[in-house]
């Protein structure tokens, strides 16, 4: 049986990027604030809407740098 | 009924065009037949950057959540938004389990994620008790997909069991007839119906409602008048705890669910599933907008039918849409019901064919009669889910999904963490699910909710209070059973270890976890270009 590519593995430093969009969105005192509001919506909601965004580029980073 | 016809008749003809389209996806990426499982329950395990993602977002974001998010919202306000930091969490924590679990399944065709249990640890005894908590927290899951189209009709005055039972019928006959590759196809009308409803709703609402501000304007005055202290438009000192467990256990919870695992097994290759766990937090997007109707329900003085608060959304709809474009937002819920309760049923017997008929009940079964058995599984379940729904109060159905979410964390030990260490003991495990899921349950029993009087089942936040502490935080109780599971396995496996009980083999080997397409050891793989 072939084993091509031995010693191939997931192990990439990069991966510990992927903390940062698991940790930052569960620490609530960094969003649970009504000031200051965009476009009408508290900090609450548009801070949170914005960590999605967050959360793509790091993954999309790791993606591409473990390709 | 008048008043609703141009709804009805709208929502009729997309729900039939639909229902066309899944009978024709069995012609769909044609394969030699679909007497296997990889063809009829995994689609042929060939699907693409692009298929994934519809299909496994229209796993994941379910016709439920788009209701019961917002009625969430509409009722407690903050805390319903635990649903995006959840969806956030979930990629970059899945990133690097699901590819592993990938790998390992190609290389030895493993189709549910007890089959990988059963080869890691060598325990036919865990690997049925995985199999069947998968199926038990399955169940609910595709009821409360009913609880979503149920809603929809209420709202345009349609009563009665029957038509329900005539959407159940048509989904079961087409997924029997096409497997998987019928809510794949379905999927991409599906999310473009909600894509389509969501950016005109988030756009057109608000210019009726008086903006943005005004809408949270009249969240906050009616959260502020309730004497209720766990709602309003922030969280307050006691329900963080409960928000961020939530998120993070539900997080944890929903990769292990069978129906998640089924989508991402069907994808081609490794950089499939990266990209698309970079791409699929779009739809966490249009979760975090969708959530927001809850607020514009309250700010547009919408009441839901009865104490149904899942109308509330449709009601909205029904409120400041003209008559054809709720019909379209209509038939965007319902459609988008039928594809993960497709997905889920396919999961759930996929389970039972490869866990329970093949592991206890024919053991030389071949991959025509593990297909076979597969299809006519999957209709009773639906008939299964059906039954739930008509037979039992909604409301405790969503009680019984709470649980389900609760009992799916319990294989996170055997499932997630065994693709990546071995170091467990099998009997440690067993011991570990048994304490989580005891544990789990005997906190969900103890927690009222004074909402709607139910004296057990209540909710998923349990008060810490209950455990002696002196506090008003309440925590997920999810996240508290997985705890005293890992606890007790870890006991376990030092115990099993001392007594030198014998452990299982493990059929894996190191390599196994990174294969990936192209790897000689990848089966199943040559016939799967034909796009």
């Amino acid at each position: 049986m072939a084993t091509p590519q031995p010693g191939r593995s997931d192990r990439s430093p990069w991966n510990w990027l992927l903390l940062i969009p698991i940790v930052i969105p569960l620490l609530p005192f960094l969003f649970n604030h009504a000031e200051p509001t965009l476009f009408g919506f508290p900090l609450f909601y548009w801070l949170q809407l914005a960590f999605i965004l967050l959360g793509v580029v790091t993954t999309a980073i790791v993606y591409r740098m473990t390709k | 009924m008048s008043g609703h016809t141009t709804e009805l008749v709208i929502f009729i003809v997309l729900f039939v065009l639909v229902s066309g389209m899944g009978f024709v996806a069995a012609r769909w990426r044609r394969a030699e037949n679909l007497a296997s499982l990889d063809e009829w329950g995994l689609g042929g395990r060939s699907f693409g950057s692009w298929i994934t993602w519809f299909l496994v977002g229209g796993d994941l974001y379910t016709a439920y959540t788009f209701v019961a998010v917002p009625a969430l919202v509409f009722g407690a306000g903050a805390t319903g938004f635990f649903a995006v930091p959840y969806t956030i969490v979930i990629y970059p924590l899945a990133f690097l389990v699901l590819i592993r679990l990938w790998s390992v399944s190609h290389v030895h065709g493993l189709v549910t994620p007890a089959d990988f249990v059963r080869v890691r640890f060598g325990s036919p005894t865990l690997a049925l008790l995985i199999a069947i908590t998968g199926i038990v927290a399955t169940m609910p899951y595709i009821a409360l997909q009913l609880v979503g189209i149920e809603a929809v009709l209420k709202t345009m005055g349609v009563t009665g069991d029957l038509p329900l039972i005539i959407a159940f019928a048509i989904l079961a006959a087409y997924t029997y007839q096409s497997g998987l590759r019928a809510p794949a196809l379905i999927a991409f009308v599906k999310d473009a119906l909600i894509y389509l409803v969501i950016i005109v709703a988030i756009i057109y609402i608000p210019t009726q409602l008086g903006g943005w501000s005004g809408i949270f304007g009249a969240a906050k005055a009616k959260f502020d008048a309730t004497p209720v202290a766990t709602d309003g438009v922030l969280l307050n000192a006691n329900n963080q705890l409960n928000y961020v467990t939530l998120a993070l256990g539900s997080a944890l919870a929903l990769f292990l669910y069978p129906h998640s695992v089924t989508g991402v097994l069907a994808s081609r290759n490794r950089n499939v599933i990266k990209r698309n766990m970079s791409a699929l937090p779009l739809y966490s997007l249009l979760l975090g907008l969708m959530a927001l109707l809850g607020y514009m329900a309250i700010a547009g003085k919408v009441t839901p039918i009865g104490k149904d608060g899942n109308t509330v959304v449709p009601k909205l709809f029904d409120a400041v849409f003209p008559d054809w474009f709720a019909g379209v937002a209509f038939a965007a819920v319902a459609i988008g019901a039928l594809v993960p309760a497709a997905i889920m049923s396919i999961a759930a017997a996929n389970l039972f064919t490869r866990n329970i008929f093949r592991e206890y009940i024919r053991r030389d079964a071949t991959d025509a009669q593990e297909a076979a058995v597969s299809k006519i599984t999957s209709l009773v379940v639906k008939i299964g889910a059906l039954l739930f729904i008509l037979l039992i109060d909604p409301q405790f159905s969503i009680d019984l999904q709470l649980i389900g979410g609760v009992i799916i964390l319990q294989t996170l030990p055997s499932v997630a963490l065994g693709l990546f260490t071995r170091w467990f003991h099998r009997g440690g495990l067993i011991a570990g699910w048994i304490g989580g899921m005891g544990a789990g349950l005997l906190m969900l029993y103890n927690i009222a909710n004074p909402a709607n009087g139910h004296e057990h089942f209540g909710s998923s936040a349990f008060p810490l209070s209950k455990l002696g502490l002196d506090t008003k935080m309440t925590i997920y109780a999810g996240f508290l059973a997985l705890a005293v599971n890992l606890v007790v396995a870890i006991i376990g496996t030092f115990v099993a270890r001392a007594m030198k009980a014998a452990d299982g083999e493990d059929g894996t080997r190191t390599s196994d976890y990174f294969a990936d397409q192209g790897d000689p050891r990848v089966k199943d793989l040559e016939y799967s270009s034909s796009t």
